[in-house]
């Protein structure tokens, strides 16, 4: 067994391109998943069946499926609907912010649902309006209850975003593959990347839980 | 071929590929596939979970540490750089050799599969990732217990080790039936990795499928259905098995928001 950790260093240029590419495509999908998830975590509580059920269905059909499966969809879909091939960065950051924004849904329905009602009922009494004792009573409450679940999704969607490989995206994942590939060093080039991740997830569940310590329990 | 005219699409849908011989055979294989690696992976991923989730608990400094760290690291990387080292990076670490050809060449066809390294790789890759994930839910299962219980069980004279038989492993596993019922759910999802390794499993199949007929959407179409049905057994039966060991006055589902 000889290893050359060379190897690292002589690709640095391509791993660092891959890791810019991951994070570019773990942003941009916890961006807009964030934003799809509220949206979809309040239609989800909404009274109006129309607006309750289709939420449902959303939610639970894509809880039901494998990541991988919504990838293909839309690698296989949006050449169909648009008419021509979409590039794959396109077409993976649609699939993880549909994907994502489903789990985000239930996280957010779950923080709204802790908020005891006798809170909404008492800041309605003290003359506040609904949408008043929704933004300023349940929304801070719940955002504050919410977030170390929202932040482990955010560290799973991170490390999720190694399944553009599949579409042939460039991110750290593929480069890595490619790399391990050309020069027969598979055991160097994943366990640097593996420690690589570990080091970006592990420092955003180390701050989360700073964060939770110092908001204290709602 | 009507849908896709009707909804103005320039696509030809033949859904008869999907039982077409030999695809629809593959897509059997595939689902066999993906329960057989899946249900070999749990037991795995059961076996040293609920070790590791114990350990963590344990008044052992050094066992406890190297379960923290295990569980730290496997639950913290992704699953398919881990199946990536699992298949292409130990082999290139093992002495050459006869252990190392023997894996390479492995290829016996028993009753149940194939036997090769791509399904053994995929076996450990999903059962390790998978049972640091069942160990840290064991250990905030049993962690959740409040600690007079266990200081009443040793005043009350038992060792420790009869405080974990009797008192802390029967409650912690039916405290976290429902987190684990999550957990089995998705590694039947998460199976599907192992198409990136080439072990020929449902999303394999429909891929090959495409790769031979160019219908990818039809097969990719077939696999979420397939994919849904197993979500959908498995959540109905579990939820009958939660029912039946809730413990009685704690609202257990509340606990678990992810």
């Amino acid at each position: 067994m000889d290893l050359d950790w060379t190897i690292i260093v002589r690709n640095w240029r391509v791993l660092l391109d891959g890791f810019a590419n991951t994070l570019k495509l773990a942003l941009l999908a916890i961006g807009f998943s964030f934003l799809l998830g509220v949206l979809a975590g309040a239609l989800r509580l909404a009274r109006s069946p129309l607006l309750h059920y289709p939420a449902v269905l959303y939610i639970e059909f894509i809880r039901g499926v494998p990541l991988i499966m919504v990838i293909f969809w839309f690698y296989f879909l949006t050449p169909i609907l648009a008419g021509r091939p979409l590039d794959n960065f396109t077409s993976a950051l649609v699939a993880f912010i549909v994907f994502e924004g489903a789990y985000l849904a239930e996280i957010v329905r779950a923080g709204i649902q802790s908020v005891p009602m006798g809170q909404v009922h008492a800041a309605i009494s003290t003359g506040l309006t609904s949408p008043q004792a929704m933004r300023h009573v349940v929304l801070p409450q719940a955002i504050r209850n919410m977030l170390p679940a929202l932040v482990t999704r955010f560290i799973i969607l991170f490390m999720d975003t190694s399944l553009a490989y599949i579409i042939g995206y460039r991110e750290l994942t593929r480069v890595a593959r490619i790399i391990a590939e050309r020069e027969f060093r598979a055991f160097e080039v994943f366990t640097f990347i593996a420690v690589v991740y570990f080091v970006c997830t592990y420092t955003m569940s180390l701050a989360s839980r700073h964060l939770e310590r110092r908001l204290g329990p709602a | 071929m009507n849908l896709a005219r009707l909804l103005g699409l320039q696509y030809e849908f033949r859904w008869s590929v999907l039982w077409e011989s030999p695809f629809g055979y593959w897509l059997l294989q595939g689902i066999k596939n993906t329960f057989i690696l899946s249900l070999l992976a749990w037991a795995i991923a059961l076996a040293l979970g609920i070790g590791l989730g114990l350990l963590r608990t344990a008044p052992w400094r050094i066992p406890r540490a190297l379960a923290t760290a295990y569980v730290e690291f496997f639950r913290n990387t992704p699953l398919l750089v881990q199946l990536f080292f699992w298949y292409f990076a130990l082999p290139q670490i093992l002495p050459a050799g006869p252990l190392r050809d023997g894996l390479n060449a492995l290829n016996v066809d028993t009753p149940l599969l194939t036997l090769n390294y791509e399904f053994l790789a995929a076996l450990v890759g999903l059962g390790v990732y998978t049972s640091a994930r069942v160990g840290e839910t064991i250990r905030a299962g049993i962690q959740s217990i409040p600690r007079q219980q266990t200081e009443a069980a040793l005043s009350s004279g038992l060792t420790l080790v009869q405080v974990y038989r009797h008192v802390l492993i029967p409650l912690g596993l039916r405290l976290v039936i429902p987190p684990m019922t999550t957990e089995f759910l998705t590694i039947f999802k998460n199976s599907s990795l192992a198409i990136t390794i080439g072990f020929a499993e449902i999303t394999f199949q429909t891929q090959q499928i495409n790769s031979y007929t160019f219908k990818g959407l039809e097969a990719v179409t077939a696999a979420t259905l397939i994919y849904l049905a197993i979500s959908l057994t498995i959540a109905v039966g579990m939820h009958r098995v939660e029912h039946r060991y809730a413990i009685p006055g704690l609202i257990v589902r509340g606990a678990t928001i992810e």
